[in-house]
Protein backbone atom coordinates (compact mmCIF):
# COMPACT_ATOMS: atom_id res chain seq x y z
CA UNK A 1 0.00 0.00 0.00
CA UNK A 2 1.55 3.69 -0.99
CA UNK A 3 -0.98 6.47 0.12
CA UNK A 4 -0.79 10.18 -0.93
CA UNK A 5 -2.08 13.09 1.59
CA UNK A 6 -3.17 16.37 0.09
CA UNK A 7 -1.57 19.26 2.61
CA UNK A 8 -4.25 21.54 3.89
CA UNK A 9 -2.46 25.45 3.59
CA UNK A 10 -3.81 28.37 5.43
CA UNK A 11 -2.32 31.64 4.41
CA UNK A 12 0.91 29.22 2.80
CA UNK A 13 1.20 27.58 6.30
CA UNK A 14 0.62 24.03 6.92
CA UNK A 15 -2.64 23.61 8.52
CA UNK A 16 -3.57 21.55 11.67
CA UNK A 17 -5.96 19.16 9.66
CA UNK A 18 -3.25 17.32 7.94
CA UNK A 19 -1.93 16.39 11.09
CA UNK A 20 -5.53 14.13 11.11
CA UNK A 21 -5.72 12.81 7.97
CA UNK A 22 -1.98 11.10 8.23
CA UNK A 23 -3.65 9.72 11.20
CA UNK A 24 -6.51 8.35 8.87
CA UNK A 25 -3.18 6.88 6.59
CA UNK A 26 -1.25 5.25 8.68
CA UNK A 27 -4.58 3.59 9.87
CA UNK A 28 -5.17 2.19 6.67
CA UNK A 29 -1.39 1.40 6.43
CA UNK A 30 1.97 0.89 4.27
CA UNK A 31 4.18 4.07 3.00
CA UNK A 32 2.84 7.77 3.35
CA UNK A 33 3.98 10.38 1.42
CA UNK A 34 2.56 14.37 1.53
CA UNK A 35 1.87 16.52 -1.21
CA UNK A 36 1.95 20.48 -0.39
CA UNK A 37 1.42 22.20 -3.48
CA UNK A 38 1.22 26.03 -3.26
CA UNK A 39 3.63 28.53 -3.68
CA UNK A 40 6.19 29.61 -1.97
CA UNK A 41 5.54 26.65 0.91
CA UNK A 42 8.72 25.72 2.09
CA UNK A 43 7.67 25.86 5.71
CA UNK A 44 5.35 23.96 5.60
CA UNK A 45 7.01 21.17 3.66
CA UNK A 46 9.48 21.58 6.35
CA UNK A 47 6.55 21.53 8.85
CA UNK A 48 5.13 18.18 7.11
CA UNK A 49 8.16 16.53 7.07
CA UNK A 50 8.14 16.79 10.59
CA UNK A 51 4.71 14.37 11.06
CA UNK A 52 5.37 11.33 12.51
CA UNK A 53 4.67 8.07 9.77
CA UNK A 54 5.32 10.11 6.71
CA UNK A 55 8.04 9.24 4.60
CA UNK A 56 8.74 11.63 2.17
CA UNK A 57 7.35 15.05 1.14
CA UNK A 58 6.29 15.64 -2.33
CA UNK A 59 6.66 19.90 -2.66
CA UNK A 60 4.70 21.37 -5.45
CA UNK A 61 5.94 25.05 -5.47
CA UNK A 62 4.87 26.99 -8.58
CA UNK A 63 3.00 30.13 -8.77
CA UNK A 64 0.23 28.10 -10.80
CA UNK A 65 -0.67 26.36 -7.35
CA UNK A 66 -0.97 29.42 -5.63
CA UNK A 67 -4.86 29.55 -4.01
CA UNK A 68 -4.69 25.70 -4.75
CA UNK A 69 -7.30 25.80 -7.28
CA UNK A 70 -9.36 23.39 -8.54
CA UNK A 71 -7.97 23.36 -12.32
CA UNK A 72 -4.39 23.02 -11.70
CA UNK A 73 -4.78 21.24 -8.24
CA UNK A 74 -7.09 18.27 -9.82
CA UNK A 75 -4.31 17.80 -12.81
CA UNK A 76 -1.48 17.90 -10.71
CA UNK A 77 -3.01 15.15 -8.59
CA UNK A 78 -3.76 13.27 -11.85
CA UNK A 79 0.01 13.52 -12.55
CA UNK A 80 1.19 12.34 -9.32
CA UNK A 81 -1.94 9.69 -8.11
CA UNK A 82 -0.92 6.83 -10.61
CA UNK A 83 1.70 6.15 -8.05
CA UNK A 84 -0.96 5.38 -5.07
CA UNK A 85 -3.08 3.19 -3.64
CA UNK A 86 -4.81 5.70 -1.72
CA UNK A 87 -5.21 8.93 -1.97
CA UNK A 88 -5.92 11.09 0.82
CA UNK A 89 -7.06 14.61 1.98
CA UNK A 90 -9.04 15.99 4.73
CA UNK A 91 -13.05 17.49 3.99
CA UNK A 92 -12.11 21.06 4.06
CA UNK A 93 -13.09 23.33 1.49
CA UNK A 94 -9.71 22.74 -0.35
CA UNK A 95 -10.22 18.52 0.14
CA UNK A 96 -13.49 18.82 -1.16
CA UNK A 97 -12.89 21.18 -3.89
CA UNK A 98 -10.15 19.32 -5.39
CA UNK A 99 -10.52 15.55 -5.04
CA UNK A 100 -13.53 14.78 -6.60
CA UNK A 101 -11.88 16.31 -9.69
CA UNK A 102 -9.25 13.36 -9.64
CA UNK A 103 -11.51 10.75 -8.64
CA UNK A 104 -13.35 11.29 -11.85
CA UNK A 105 -10.61 11.88 -14.48
CA UNK A 106 -9.03 8.23 -12.64
CA UNK A 107 -13.03 6.91 -13.76
CA UNK A 108 -13.16 6.13 -9.49
CA UNK A 109 -15.87 7.24 -6.90
CA UNK A 110 -14.69 9.04 -4.07
CA UNK A 111 -15.89 8.27 -0.38
CA UNK A 112 -17.03 12.13 1.42
CA UNK A 113 -16.15 12.46 5.08
CA UNK A 114 -14.59 8.67 6.00
CA UNK A 115 -14.48 8.59 9.62
CA UNK A 116 -13.20 5.03 10.39
CA UNK A 117 -11.23 2.62 8.67
CA UNK A 118 -12.07 -0.45 8.63
CA UNK A 119 -9.34 -2.34 6.74
CA UNK A 120 -7.43 -1.02 3.63
CA UNK A 121 -10.52 -1.20 1.26
CA UNK A 122 -13.47 -0.60 4.16
CA UNK A 123 -14.40 2.39 5.45
CA UNK A 124 -17.06 4.46 7.57
CA UNK A 125 -19.06 7.42 6.26
CA UNK A 126 -21.68 9.73 8.07
CA UNK A 127 -24.50 10.04 5.59
CA UNK A 128 -28.03 11.69 6.33
CA UNK A 129 -26.12 14.42 8.61
CA UNK A 130 -24.80 11.84 10.41
CA UNK A 131 -28.16 10.35 11.51
CA UNK A 132 -26.74 7.11 9.58
CA UNK A 133 -23.19 5.59 9.73
CA UNK A 134 -22.55 3.63 6.23
CA UNK A 135 -19.78 0.91 5.95
CA UNK A 136 -18.81 0.62 2.47
CA UNK A 137 -16.48 -1.34 0.38
CA UNK A 138 -14.45 0.20 -2.41
CA UNK A 139 -13.19 -2.15 -5.16
CA UNK A 140 -11.82 0.74 -7.17
CA UNK A 141 -8.41 0.64 -8.03
CA UNK A 142 -6.93 3.89 -6.33
CA UNK A 143 -8.87 5.10 -3.20
CA UNK A 144 -9.84 8.36 -3.01
CA UNK A 145 -11.21 9.70 0.32
CA UNK A 146 -11.84 12.75 1.83
CA UNK A 147 -11.03 12.58 5.69
CA UNK A 148 -13.38 13.72 8.78
CA UNK A 149 -10.25 15.24 11.11
CA UNK A 150 -12.60 15.43 14.27
CA UNK A 151 -12.48 11.15 14.00
CA UNK A 152 -8.73 10.73 13.90
CA UNK A 153 -6.32 12.00 16.83
CA UNK A 154 -3.38 14.16 15.16
CA UNK A 155 -0.55 12.19 14.64
CA UNK A 156 3.24 14.01 16.36
CA UNK A 157 5.47 15.63 15.23
CA UNK A 158 8.22 13.35 15.97
CA UNK A 159 9.30 12.41 12.18
CA UNK A 160 11.81 13.02 10.14
CA UNK A 161 10.79 12.16 6.21
CA UNK A 162 12.37 13.68 3.59
CA UNK A 163 11.56 16.36 1.06
CA UNK A 164 11.10 16.09 -3.21
CA UNK A 165 10.09 18.46 -5.73
CA UNK A 166 7.93 17.95 -7.85
CA UNK A 167 8.45 19.52 -11.28
CA UNK A 168 5.25 19.07 -12.99
CA UNK A 169 3.77 22.62 -13.92
CA UNK A 170 0.53 22.22 -15.35
CA UNK A 171 -1.25 25.62 -17.58
CA UNK A 172 -4.47 26.98 -16.19
CA UNK A 173 -6.23 29.23 -18.32
CA UNK A 174 -9.72 28.42 -16.99
CA UNK A 175 -9.65 30.20 -13.51
CA UNK A 176 -7.71 32.73 -11.90
CA UNK A 177 -8.03 34.32 -8.27
CA UNK A 178 -9.56 37.50 -7.68
CA UNK A 179 -9.39 38.19 -3.95
CA UNK A 180 -9.89 36.39 -0.53
CA UNK A 181 -11.16 38.06 2.82
CA UNK A 182 -10.16 35.52 5.37
CA UNK A 183 -11.50 35.94 8.89
CA UNK A 184 -8.81 37.44 11.23
CA UNK A 185 -9.34 36.03 14.90
CA UNK A 186 -6.89 35.53 17.84
CA UNK A 187 -8.82 32.57 18.73
CA UNK A 188 -8.36 29.31 18.11
CA UNK A 189 -9.63 27.76 14.55
CA UNK A 190 -12.88 26.41 15.18
CA UNK A 191 -11.83 22.53 13.83
CA UNK A 192 -9.03 22.39 16.39
CA UNK A 193 -10.52 23.79 19.70
CA UNK A 194 -10.59 22.18 22.81
CA UNK A 195 -14.06 24.21 23.52
CA UNK A 196 -16.10 25.77 20.85
CA UNK A 197 -19.04 28.29 22.27
CA UNK A 198 -21.45 28.84 20.06
CA UNK A 199 -24.24 31.17 19.64
CA UNK A 200 -27.29 31.10 17.67
CA UNK A 201 -30.53 33.32 16.55
CA UNK A 202 -31.16 33.82 20.17
CA UNK A 203 -28.37 36.05 20.48
CA UNK A 204 -30.08 38.41 19.13
CA UNK A 205 -27.48 40.18 16.97
CA UNK A 206 -24.25 40.40 16.04
CA UNK A 207 -23.17 42.86 18.32
CA UNK A 208 -25.07 40.63 21.44
CA UNK A 209 -21.78 37.72 20.33
CA UNK A 210 -19.36 40.14 22.49
CA UNK A 211 -21.33 37.73 25.91
CA UNK A 212 -19.65 34.33 23.75
CA UNK A 213 -16.59 36.59 23.19
CA UNK A 214 -16.00 37.30 26.91
CA UNK A 215 -16.53 33.98 27.90
CA UNK A 216 -14.11 32.17 24.95
CA UNK A 217 -11.38 34.56 25.53
CA UNK A 218 -11.29 33.33 29.62
CA UNK A 219 -11.58 29.57 28.09
CA UNK A 220 -9.31 29.67 25.46
CA UNK A 221 -12.14 28.69 23.00
CA UNK A 222 -13.27 28.63 19.35
CA UNK A 223 -16.47 30.50 18.66
CA UNK A 224 -19.37 29.11 15.73
CA UNK A 225 -22.71 30.04 15.19
CA UNK A 226 -26.27 28.05 13.94
CA UNK A 227 -26.82 28.75 10.70
CA UNK A 228 -30.00 31.32 11.66
CA UNK A 229 -27.11 32.77 12.92
CA UNK A 230 -24.99 33.45 9.93
CA UNK A 231 -28.21 33.42 7.80
CA UNK A 232 -29.63 36.66 10.20
CA UNK A 233 -26.12 38.72 9.38
CA UNK A 234 -25.36 37.84 12.98
CA UNK A 235 -21.64 36.57 12.02
CA UNK A 236 -19.92 35.40 8.96
CA UNK A 237 -20.22 32.30 7.24
CA UNK A 238 -17.02 30.85 8.35
CA UNK A 239 -18.57 30.51 11.96
CA UNK A 240 -21.04 28.11 11.02
CA UNK A 241 -21.21 24.52 12.74
CA UNK A 242 -23.33 21.73 11.41
CA UNK A 243 -23.66 19.55 8.52
CA UNK A 244 -23.26 21.79 5.64
CA UNK A 245 -20.88 24.17 7.78
CA UNK A 246 -18.16 22.80 10.17
CA UNK A 247 -17.85 19.87 11.64
CA UNK A 248 -16.45 19.94 15.39
CA UNK A 249 -15.84 17.92 18.31
CA UNK A 250 -14.02 19.44 21.26
CA UNK A 251 -13.82 18.24 24.66
CA UNK A 252 -16.90 21.05 25.71
CA UNK A 253 -19.14 22.23 23.42
CA UNK A 254 -21.50 25.20 25.15
CA UNK A 255 -24.75 26.06 22.74
CA UNK A 256 -26.22 29.30 23.63
CA UNK A 257 -29.66 30.13 22.22
CA UNK A 258 -29.83 27.10 19.36
CA UNK A 259 -32.60 25.08 19.03
CA UNK A 260 -30.56 21.97 17.86
CA UNK A 261 -32.22 21.28 14.71
CA UNK A 262 -30.83 18.00 13.06
CA UNK A 263 -28.47 20.06 10.33
CA UNK A 264 -26.92 22.08 13.51
CA UNK A 265 -26.30 18.27 15.89
CA UNK A 266 -24.56 16.99 12.74
CA UNK A 267 -21.51 19.11 13.24
CA UNK A 268 -21.40 19.16 17.39
CA UNK A 269 -23.10 15.92 18.78
CA UNK A 270 -19.12 14.15 18.59
CA UNK A 271 -18.00 16.67 21.18
CA UNK A 272 -17.46 15.39 24.61
CA UNK A 273 -19.46 16.86 26.80
CA UNK A 274 -22.28 19.74 25.73
CA UNK A 275 -23.34 21.95 27.46
CA UNK A 276 -26.81 24.10 26.29
CA UNK A 277 -28.24 27.35 28.02
CA UNK A 278 -32.01 27.89 26.40
CA UNK A 279 -35.31 29.93 27.35
CA UNK A 280 -37.13 27.42 26.14
CA UNK A 281 -36.92 23.76 28.36
CA UNK A 282 -38.43 21.87 25.36
CA UNK A 283 -35.92 22.76 22.92
CA UNK A 284 -34.11 19.75 21.55
CA UNK A 285 -30.46 20.71 22.09
CA UNK A 286 -31.65 19.43 25.49
CA UNK A 287 -31.55 15.94 24.29
CA UNK A 288 -28.17 15.65 23.55
CA UNK A 289 -26.64 18.24 26.30
CA UNK A 290 -25.21 16.85 29.16
CA UNK A 291 -25.82 19.82 31.01
CA UNK A 292 -28.85 21.64 30.40
CA UNK A 293 -29.77 25.41 31.80
CA UNK A 294 -32.59 26.50 31.23
CA UNK A 295 -32.73 30.50 31.34
CA UNK A 296 -32.17 33.71 29.60
CA UNK A 297 -29.26 33.87 27.97
CA UNK A 298 -28.66 37.57 28.65
CA UNK A 299 -28.80 36.71 32.50
CA UNK A 300 -27.09 33.80 32.38
CA UNK A 301 -23.90 34.81 30.09
CA UNK A 302 -22.82 37.96 31.97
CA UNK A 303 -22.81 35.68 35.11
CA UNK A 304 -21.16 33.22 33.48
CA UNK A 305 -18.28 34.76 32.36
CA UNK A 306 -17.84 36.48 35.71
CA UNK A 307 -17.46 33.24 37.96
CA UNK A 308 -15.43 31.58 35.55
CA UNK B 1 -26.81 31.67 -22.67
CA UNK B 2 -28.29 28.13 -21.86
CA UNK B 3 -28.16 27.47 -17.98
CA UNK B 4 -28.65 24.13 -17.45
CA UNK B 5 -29.51 23.03 -13.37
CA UNK B 6 -29.33 19.51 -11.58
CA UNK B 7 -31.89 18.60 -9.11
CA UNK B 8 -31.83 15.70 -6.68
CA UNK B 9 -34.88 13.95 -5.08
CA UNK B 10 -34.27 13.72 -1.35
CA UNK B 11 -35.40 12.90 1.74
CA UNK B 12 -37.43 16.49 3.11
CA UNK B 13 -34.64 17.73 5.69
CA UNK B 14 -37.01 18.00 8.28
CA UNK B 15 -37.61 14.25 8.51
CA UNK B 16 -35.30 12.27 11.13
CA UNK B 17 -34.46 9.06 9.21
CA UNK B 18 -34.05 5.59 10.59
CA UNK B 19 -31.93 2.73 9.91
CA UNK B 20 -33.72 -0.50 8.45
CA UNK B 21 -33.80 -3.05 11.09
CA UNK B 22 -31.46 -5.86 8.65
CA UNK B 23 -28.77 -2.93 8.25
CA UNK B 24 -29.14 -2.59 4.84
CA UNK B 25 -29.95 0.66 4.53
CA UNK B 26 -31.83 3.79 5.44
CA UNK B 27 -35.58 3.37 5.22
CA UNK B 28 -37.03 4.98 2.82
CA UNK B 29 -40.71 4.17 2.62
CA UNK B 30 -43.79 6.14 3.49
CA UNK B 31 -40.75 9.10 4.02
CA UNK B 32 -41.74 12.62 3.02
CA UNK B 33 -39.24 13.80 -0.30
CA UNK B 34 -38.25 16.51 -1.57
CA UNK B 35 -35.91 18.92 -4.07
CA UNK B 36 -32.50 18.92 -2.47
CA UNK B 37 -32.36 22.19 -0.49
CA UNK B 38 -29.56 23.09 -2.59
CA UNK B 39 -30.71 22.57 -6.02
CA UNK B 40 -34.01 24.71 -4.63
CA UNK B 41 -31.33 27.52 -4.76
CA UNK B 42 -29.59 26.28 -7.90
CA UNK B 43 -32.66 26.47 -9.54
CA UNK B 44 -33.72 29.90 -7.82
CA UNK B 45 -30.54 31.31 -9.02
CA UNK B 46 -30.95 30.20 -13.03
CA UNK B 47 -34.42 32.05 -12.66
CA UNK B 48 -32.72 35.03 -11.70
CA UNK B 49 -30.45 34.83 -14.07
CA UNK B 50 -33.18 34.43 -16.39
CA UNK B 51 -34.94 37.06 -15.06
CA UNK B 52 -32.15 39.39 -15.52
CA UNK B 53 -31.87 38.95 -19.04
CA UNK B 54 -28.70 36.93 -18.78
CA UNK B 55 -30.28 33.81 -19.40
CA UNK B 56 -32.07 32.44 -22.54
CA UNK B 57 -33.70 29.42 -21.50
CA UNK B 58 -33.24 27.23 -18.33
CA UNK B 59 -33.38 23.26 -18.59
CA UNK B 60 -33.68 21.39 -15.21
CA UNK B 61 -32.68 17.75 -14.94
CA UNK B 62 -32.77 14.88 -12.74
CA UNK B 63 -31.38 11.80 -12.51
CA UNK B 64 -33.57 8.96 -10.49
CA UNK B 65 -36.61 6.72 -10.37
CA UNK B 66 -39.85 7.87 -12.07
CA UNK B 67 -41.10 9.53 -8.81
CA UNK B 68 -38.37 12.33 -9.62
CA UNK B 69 -40.14 13.91 -12.13
CA UNK B 70 -42.25 15.42 -9.55
CA UNK B 71 -38.88 17.11 -8.17
CA UNK B 72 -38.82 18.72 -11.99
CA UNK B 73 -42.31 19.50 -11.93
CA UNK B 74 -41.38 21.23 -9.60
CA UNK B 75 -38.30 22.84 -11.03
CA UNK B 76 -40.67 24.22 -14.22
CA UNK B 77 -42.98 25.55 -11.30
CA UNK B 78 -40.26 27.41 -10.13
CA UNK B 79 -39.43 29.11 -13.65
CA UNK B 80 -37.30 26.42 -15.44
CA UNK B 81 -38.53 26.09 -19.61
CA UNK B 82 -38.37 22.20 -19.51
CA UNK B 83 -36.86 19.13 -17.96
CA UNK B 84 -34.85 15.85 -18.69
CA UNK B 85 -35.56 13.19 -16.66
CA UNK B 86 -32.87 10.27 -16.93
CA UNK B 87 -34.79 7.34 -15.16
CA UNK B 88 -32.94 4.59 -13.20
CA UNK B 89 -34.04 3.03 -10.50
CA UNK B 90 -30.57 1.92 -9.50
CA UNK B 91 -28.77 3.63 -6.57
CA UNK B 92 -27.02 6.82 -9.19
CA UNK B 93 -23.77 7.19 -6.98
CA UNK B 94 -22.30 10.97 -7.85
CA UNK B 95 -19.49 9.33 -10.67
CA UNK B 96 -22.65 8.22 -12.46
CA UNK B 97 -24.30 10.96 -12.44
CA UNK B 98 -21.90 13.54 -13.65
CA UNK B 99 -21.01 10.90 -16.62
CA UNK B 100 -24.21 11.59 -17.26
CA UNK B 101 -24.38 15.06 -16.83
CA UNK B 102 -21.39 15.77 -18.98
CA UNK B 103 -23.06 13.88 -21.66
CA UNK B 104 -25.98 16.39 -21.26
CA UNK B 105 -23.28 19.00 -21.35
CA UNK B 106 -22.16 17.87 -24.29
CA UNK B 107 -25.81 17.75 -26.33
CA UNK B 108 -27.15 21.02 -24.80
CA UNK B 109 -23.91 23.06 -24.84
CA UNK B 110 -24.79 25.16 -22.16
CA UNK B 111 -23.51 28.34 -20.78
CA UNK B 112 -23.23 27.80 -16.84
CA UNK B 113 -24.76 24.18 -15.10
CA UNK B 114 -25.54 25.07 -11.67
CA UNK B 115 -25.55 22.20 -8.99
CA UNK B 116 -26.33 21.92 -5.25
CA UNK B 117 -22.71 21.76 -3.33
CA UNK B 118 -23.96 18.55 -1.49
CA UNK B 119 -27.26 16.56 -1.50
CA UNK B 120 -28.24 16.35 1.93
CA UNK B 121 -28.82 12.52 1.78
CA UNK B 122 -25.30 10.93 1.01
CA UNK B 123 -23.82 14.19 1.98
CA UNK B 124 -21.38 13.16 -1.26
CA UNK B 125 -20.25 17.02 -2.28
CA UNK B 126 -19.12 15.69 -5.60
CA UNK B 127 -21.07 15.52 -8.50
CA UNK B 128 -20.31 19.26 -9.34
CA UNK B 129 -16.44 18.90 -9.26
CA UNK B 130 -16.27 15.65 -11.00
CA UNK B 131 -18.62 17.12 -13.83
CA UNK B 132 -16.11 20.01 -14.04
CA UNK B 133 -13.42 17.50 -14.74
CA UNK B 134 -15.13 15.44 -17.13
CA UNK B 135 -15.93 18.12 -19.00
CA UNK B 136 -12.70 20.11 -18.91
CA UNK B 137 -14.27 23.05 -17.73
CA UNK B 138 -13.99 25.03 -14.62
CA UNK B 139 -15.40 25.11 -12.01
CA UNK B 140 -16.83 27.65 -8.44
CA UNK B 141 -18.09 25.27 -5.73
CA UNK B 142 -19.63 26.24 -2.60
CA UNK B 143 -21.17 30.30 -4.01
CA UNK B 144 -22.77 32.36 -2.14
CA UNK B 145 -22.51 34.90 -5.16
CA UNK B 146 -22.25 34.30 -8.99
CA UNK B 147 -21.54 37.41 -11.46
CA UNK B 148 -22.02 36.57 -15.18
CA UNK B 149 -19.60 39.57 -17.05
CA UNK B 150 -19.48 38.79 -20.49
CA UNK B 151 -17.77 36.16 -21.67
CA UNK B 152 -16.61 35.31 -17.54
CA UNK B 153 -18.21 34.49 -14.32
CA UNK B 154 -16.86 35.69 -10.46
CA UNK B 155 -17.78 33.25 -8.39
CA UNK B 156 -17.31 34.30 -4.60
CA UNK B 157 -16.73 30.84 -2.57
CA UNK B 158 -17.67 30.07 0.62
CA UNK B 159 -14.51 28.35 2.29
CA UNK B 160 -13.31 27.54 5.69
CA UNK B 161 -11.35 30.39 6.83
CA UNK B 162 -14.07 33.15 4.61
CA UNK B 163 -14.44 34.17 1.15
CA UNK B 164 -12.78 33.64 -1.86
CA UNK B 165 -13.58 35.34 -5.13
CA UNK B 166 -12.48 33.90 -8.37
CA UNK B 167 -13.47 34.20 -12.00
CA UNK B 168 -13.80 31.61 -14.69
CA UNK B 169 -14.16 31.39 -18.76
CA UNK B 170 -17.54 30.69 -19.63
CA UNK B 171 -18.73 28.15 -19.58
CA UNK B 172 -18.13 27.00 -16.24
CA UNK B 173 -19.60 24.89 -13.48
CA UNK B 174 -20.72 26.32 -10.50
CA UNK B 175 -22.61 24.76 -7.13
CA UNK B 176 -24.37 26.38 -4.60
CA UNK B 177 -23.87 27.36 -0.66
CA UNK B 178 -26.85 28.16 1.43
CA UNK B 179 -26.25 31.85 1.06
CA UNK B 180 -26.46 32.26 -2.68
CA UNK B 181 -30.36 33.64 -2.34
CA UNK B 182 -33.46 32.36 -0.97
CA UNK B 183 -35.51 30.34 -2.95
CA UNK B 184 -38.75 31.46 -3.90
CA UNK B 185 -42.16 29.27 -3.47
CA UNK B 186 -44.05 28.14 -6.57
CA UNK B 187 -47.30 29.84 -6.98
CA UNK B 188 -50.64 28.01 -7.45
CA UNK B 189 -50.92 28.89 -11.23
CA UNK B 190 -47.36 28.70 -11.77
CA UNK B 191 -47.45 24.91 -10.97
CA UNK B 192 -50.83 24.37 -13.23
CA UNK B 193 -48.51 25.86 -15.98
CA UNK B 194 -45.32 23.39 -14.80
CA UNK B 195 -47.88 20.44 -16.24
CA UNK B 196 -47.45 21.62 -19.81
CA UNK B 197 -44.32 22.46 -19.68
CA UNK B 198 -41.78 19.85 -21.96
CA UNK B 199 -40.57 16.85 -20.05
CA UNK B 200 -38.33 14.51 -22.11
CA UNK B 201 -37.80 10.98 -20.52
CA UNK B 202 -34.52 9.11 -21.40
CA UNK B 203 -32.30 6.27 -19.55
CA UNK B 204 -28.82 5.99 -18.73
CA UNK B 205 -28.40 3.90 -21.75
CA UNK B 206 -29.44 6.41 -24.00
CA UNK B 207 -26.38 7.84 -23.30
CA UNK B 208 -23.93 4.29 -22.75
CA UNK B 209 -23.52 5.48 -19.16
CA UNK B 210 -22.91 2.40 -16.86
CA UNK B 211 -25.13 3.47 -13.41
CA UNK B 212 -23.41 0.70 -11.63
CA UNK B 213 -20.49 1.95 -9.18
CA UNK B 214 -17.24 -0.52 -7.60
CA UNK B 215 -18.25 0.77 -4.21
CA UNK B 216 -20.54 -1.70 -2.13
CA UNK B 217 -22.79 -0.59 0.76
CA UNK B 218 -21.88 -3.26 3.33
CA UNK B 219 -24.01 -1.88 5.94
CA UNK B 220 -25.75 1.18 7.60
CA UNK B 221 -25.72 1.71 11.35
CA UNK B 222 -27.59 4.63 13.25
CA UNK B 223 -24.86 6.51 15.26
CA UNK B 224 -23.92 5.66 18.68
CA UNK B 225 -26.95 7.77 20.76
CA UNK B 226 -26.00 10.14 23.81
CA UNK B 227 -27.31 9.62 27.23
CA UNK B 228 -29.91 12.30 28.14
CA UNK B 229 -27.98 14.49 30.31
CA UNK B 230 -29.47 16.46 33.48
CA UNK B 231 -30.49 19.82 34.09
CA UNK B 232 -28.65 22.02 36.09
CA UNK B 233 -30.69 25.02 38.49
CA UNK B 234 -27.80 27.70 38.51
CA UNK B 235 -24.00 28.97 36.95
CA UNK B 236 -22.69 27.78 40.50
CA UNK B 237 -24.10 24.30 39.51
CA UNK B 238 -23.41 24.31 36.32
CA UNK B 239 -19.39 25.48 36.38
CA UNK B 240 -19.22 22.67 39.18
CA UNK B 241 -20.38 20.01 37.23
CA UNK B 242 -17.83 20.96 34.16
CA UNK B 243 -15.19 21.65 37.07
CA UNK B 244 -15.83 18.34 39.03
CA UNK B 245 -17.88 15.81 37.21
CA UNK B 246 -16.57 16.46 33.74
CA UNK B 247 -13.35 17.93 34.19
CA UNK B 248 -13.50 20.39 31.37
CA UNK B 249 -13.11 23.21 33.54
C1 LIG C 1 -29.91 22.19 3.67
C2 LIG C 1 -29.84 22.76 5.05
C3 LIG C 1 -28.62 22.78 5.68
C4 LIG C 1 -28.50 23.30 6.97
N1 LIG C 1 -27.27 23.31 7.54
C5 LIG C 1 -27.15 23.82 8.79
C6 LIG C 1 -25.88 23.85 9.45
O1 LIG C 1 -24.86 23.41 8.90
N2 LIG C 1 -25.82 24.36 10.70
C7 LIG C 1 -26.94 24.86 11.36
O2 LIG C 1 -26.81 25.32 12.50
N3 LIG C 1 -28.13 24.85 10.75
C8 LIG C 1 -28.27 24.36 9.48
N4 LIG C 1 -29.50 24.40 8.88
C9 LIG C 1 -30.60 25.15 9.54
C10 LIG C 1 -31.32 24.38 10.61
O3 LIG C 1 -32.34 23.60 10.03
C11 LIG C 1 -31.95 25.37 11.63
O4 LIG C 1 -32.82 26.25 10.93
C12 LIG C 1 -30.94 26.22 12.40
O5 LIG C 1 -29.93 25.39 12.94
C13 LIG C 1 -31.64 26.97 13.51
O6 LIG C 1 -30.73 27.83 14.17
P1 LIG C 1 -30.99 28.30 15.67
O7 LIG C 1 -31.06 27.12 16.54
O8 LIG C 1 -29.98 29.34 15.98
O9 LIG C 1 -32.38 29.08 15.54
P2 LIG C 1 -33.79 28.69 16.13
O10 LIG C 1 -34.22 27.34 15.72
O11 LIG C 1 -34.69 29.86 15.81
O12 LIG C 1 -33.56 28.63 17.70
C14 LIG C 1 -33.28 29.75 18.49
C15 LIG C 1 -33.27 29.27 19.94
O13 LIG C 1 -32.88 30.33 20.78
C16 LIG C 1 -33.62 30.25 21.98
N5 LIG C 1 -33.66 31.60 22.57
C17 LIG C 1 -34.19 32.72 22.05
N6 LIG C 1 -33.98 33.77 22.87
C18 LIG C 1 -33.30 33.30 23.94
C19 LIG C 1 -32.81 33.90 25.14
N7 LIG C 1 -32.96 35.20 25.38
N8 LIG C 1 -32.18 33.11 26.03
C20 LIG C 1 -32.01 31.78 25.80
N9 LIG C 1 -32.45 31.17 24.68
C21 LIG C 1 -33.10 31.92 23.76
C22 LIG C 1 -34.99 29.77 21.55
O14 LIG C 1 -35.68 29.13 22.63
C23 LIG C 1 -34.64 28.79 20.43
O15 LIG C 1 -34.51 27.47 20.93
C24 LIG C 1 -29.63 23.84 7.61
C25 LIG C 1 -30.87 23.80 6.98
C26 LIG C 1 -30.98 23.28 5.71
C27 LIG C 1 -32.31 23.26 5.03
N1 LIG D 1 -29.40 11.95 -9.15
C1 LIG D 1 -29.14 13.23 -9.40
N2 LIG D 1 -29.87 13.90 -10.33
C2 LIG D 1 -29.63 15.21 -10.58
N3 LIG D 1 -28.69 15.92 -9.97
C3 LIG D 1 -27.93 15.32 -9.04
C4 LIG D 1 -28.12 13.95 -8.71
N4 LIG D 1 -27.21 13.63 -7.76
C5 LIG D 1 -26.51 14.76 -7.51
N5 LIG D 1 -26.94 15.77 -8.28
C6 LIG D 1 -26.46 17.17 -8.30
O1 LIG D 1 -25.22 17.27 -7.63
C7 LIG D 1 -25.33 18.06 -6.45
C8 LIG D 1 -24.38 17.54 -5.39
O2 LIG D 1 -24.65 16.19 -5.08
P1 LIG D 1 -23.58 15.24 -4.38
O3 LIG D 1 -22.28 15.52 -5.02
O4 LIG D 1 -24.10 13.87 -4.66
O5 LIG D 1 -23.61 15.58 -2.93
C9 LIG D 1 -26.81 18.02 -6.11
O6 LIG D 1 -27.19 19.14 -5.34
C10 LIG D 1 -27.42 18.05 -7.52
O7 LIG D 1 -27.39 19.36 -8.06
Amino acid sequence: MSILVLADLHEGQLAGATAHVVAAAKAIGGDIDVLIAGEGVQAAADAAAKLDGVSKVRVADNAVYAHQLAEPMGALLVELAGDYTHVLASASTTGKNVLPRLAALKDVSQLSDVIAVESADTFKRSIYAGNAIATVKSDDTIKVMTVRTTAFDAVSDSGSATLEAVDVVVENTQSSFVKQELAQSDRPELGGAKVVISGGRGMGNGDNFKLLNGIADKLGAAVGASRAAVDAGFVPNDMQVGQTGKIVAPDLYIAVGISGAIQHLAGMKDSKVIVAINKDDEAPIFQVADYGLVGDLFEILPELESKL
Amino acid sequence: MKVLVAVKRVIDYNVKIRVKADHSDVDLTNVKMAMNPFCEIAVEEAVRLKEKGVATEVVAVSIGPKAAQEQLRTALALGADRALHIETDERAESLAVAKLLAKVVDEEQPGLVILGKQAIDTDNNQTGQMLAALTNLPQGTFASEVAVDGDKVNVTREIDGGLQTIALTLPAIVTTDLRLNEPRYAKLPDIMKAKKKPMDVKTPADYGVEVASKVSLLKVESPAERKGGIKVASVDELIDKLKNEAKVL
